[in-house]
């Protein structure tokens, strides 16, 4: 959470800055296949996050000792561009991106069916090209669009969103002033249709009872969000209703 | 569990740990929600300006903290930096390597550091002496000695009470000021093996486990930082149950922590 300040984030009519109801998102878009090169691809836009995904493998795995006999390992690489800032971003990993890379290479694993593939790597690239908070939750929920459209068999997709506290409201996808300036951060993922916490970060300041509802109203989001993840994937193989189609899952 | 510490784990023994959770005990011995022994030695570095050696279980860290004056953020004119480095070192682990810190050790780092500044523990605008130009940098830098599992919590609660038992100086001269803390908060990991939490794994139980949740509580009974580790997955009653345990054994630690300080 950023520094204590004056500045209001809930407006005399007891409205978001930005307009929005407590439970409502920004407006997400999601399109599939949009690099040649990469096995499987997604561009994401979430309010004004702007994230690229590049799926490539299975592989094998490399170097050598990061294989692992029993399944594939997820090496997802969250890289935010210097220009996707305010102020220019000094280019390479720092200790941040390498936390994020962490958690979405985890919270991906659980959702791939890695133990179909020995001894490889899937390598997950991601790219923020303009950050606008909430760049994790949106990149995971990218990643998970790709990792389907390369055609990598998976148990469930994986799908998130944040929750936070905002002038001791608990409201749904924080915007970057309310990242910046609010109370509490709560991203989540989820697998979209079990409903198991696969990512979940927290801080701030919450008590348990804000908590329960906060991530009652991303629980409730995700379905939302999972909605468009499908869309965007029935639009790459025109298919009319994927869901009605779709029987995987647990 | 660092990626390198990821042994085999004899089927026999993850065997006699799964049966033993059916009854609702470790293989220790101890209940689902309790730590190993802690024995916190604060001032343990003299030269410090702060520190504390952590003994939980057989895991053993070393925190020290200097205090330095340097320049703040641009962002934060008014307010002292915090900056949180964790070293696991080659010494903690037969395959632990030297060298730069891998992802494990920011991990690790990150979520210490995140647990301490969201309970707004350090006052750090007392440690601005002149806005926009010097401020007191708090250096927490924490020697992983010994490795036997859940190293976030040992790490953390060095951290706080190093961080209690701290005072520096701004300049030679100046007379010696007791860092400005005023929270206490506790982390509490725990990992699932088959459907259970347990509190403060061990090394084995690490190895035995896929995911892992750490919760940090200030005195008040609100949750300042939270972070799930590994590759598998929690329902959200356990991730409300973990939450559940987390409150009652820290409020244990932070009695404790209040003794040795």
């Amino acid at each position: 959470m950023g520094t204590p300040s004056d500045k209001k984030l809930i407006n005399e009519n007891g409205v978001r800055l930005d307009g929005r109801g407590d439970e409502e998102i920004r407006p997400i878009r999601i399109t599939t296949n949009v690099l040649e090169r990469a096995d499987g691809s997604a561009f994401m836009e979430w309010g004004g996050n702007k994230i690229m995904v590049a799926v490539y493998g299975p592989r094998e795995a490399y170097p050598k000792h990061t294989q692992d006999i029993e399944k594939s390992v997820i090496k997802a690489r969250y890289n935010m561009a210097a220009f996707s800032v305010d102020e220019r971003k000094r280019p390479g990993p720092d200790r941040r991106s390498t936390e994020i890379s962490k958690v979405i290479s985890e919270a991906l694993s659980a959702a791939v069916l890695v133990e179909q593939f020995p001894r490889t790597q899937i390598d997950v690239f991601i790219e923020v090209i303009q950050a606008d908070a909430g760049t994790r939750i949106a990149s995971l929920t990218a990643a998970s669009v790709a990792l389907a459209s390369a055609g990598i068999p998976m148990r469930d997709m994986v799908v998130g969103c944040s929750a936070g506290k905002v002038e001791d409201r608990i409201v749904l996808d924080l915007s970057k002033d309310e990242d910046n300036f609010g109370q509490a951060d709560l991203p989540m993922a989820v697998l979209s249709k079990s409903k198991k916490v696969v990512l979940v970060q927290m801080d701030g300041d919450l008590s348990k009872e804000e908590f329960g509802k906060a991530t009652g109203m991303v629980l409730q989001a995700t379905d939302r969000i999972a909605e468009i993840q499908r869309k965007a994937l029935s639009e790459k193989y025109n298919i009319e209703n994927l869901s009605e189609s779709n029987t995987g899952g647990e | 569990m660092p990626k390198d510490a990821r042994g085999v784990l004899s089927e026999i023994k993850k065997g006699y740990i799964s049966k033993r959770l059916k009854e609702g005990l470790r293989g220790d011995q101890r209940k689902l929600s309790e730590f190993r022994t802690i024995r916190i030695e604060p001032n343990f570095i003299p030269r410090a300006q702060g520190s504390a050696f952590v003994h939980l279980g057989k895991t053993k860290v070393l925190v020290g903290i200097k205090v330095e004056s340097g320049e703040p953020f641009p962002d934060t004119p008014n307010q002292g930096v915090l900056t949180t480095n964790v070293e696991m070192l080659p010494m903690a682990f037969p395959t632990f390597e030297p060298g730069p810190p891998n992802e494990d050790s920011i991990e690790i780092a990150r979520v210490v550091d995140r647990g301490i500044r969201e309970s707004k523990m350090i006052d750090l605008e007392k440690l601005c002496i002149e806005p926009g130009k010097k401020v007191m940098i708090v250096f927490v830098d924490i020697d992983v000695l010994d490795y036997d599992g859940n190293l976030i919590d040992a790490c953390t609660m060095g951290v706080v009470t190093a961080l209690h038992t701290a005072s520096y100086k701004v300049d030679e001269s100046s007379p010696e000021t007791k860092l400005p803390v005023r929270s206490m908060p506790v982390s509490v990991t725990m990992v699932k093996i088959g459907d259970e939490l347990v509190c403060d794994p061990d090394l084995e139980e690490e190895q035995m486990s896929d995911t892992r949740l750490t919760v940090t509580f200030t005195e008040d009974g609100h949750v300042r930082a939270m972070q799930k580790g590994g590759v598998g997955y929690l329902s959200m009653d356990q991730v409300k149950k973990g939450i559940d345990m987390s409150e009652e054994a820290g409020n244990k630690i932070r009695e404790y922590i209040k003794q040795v300080i």
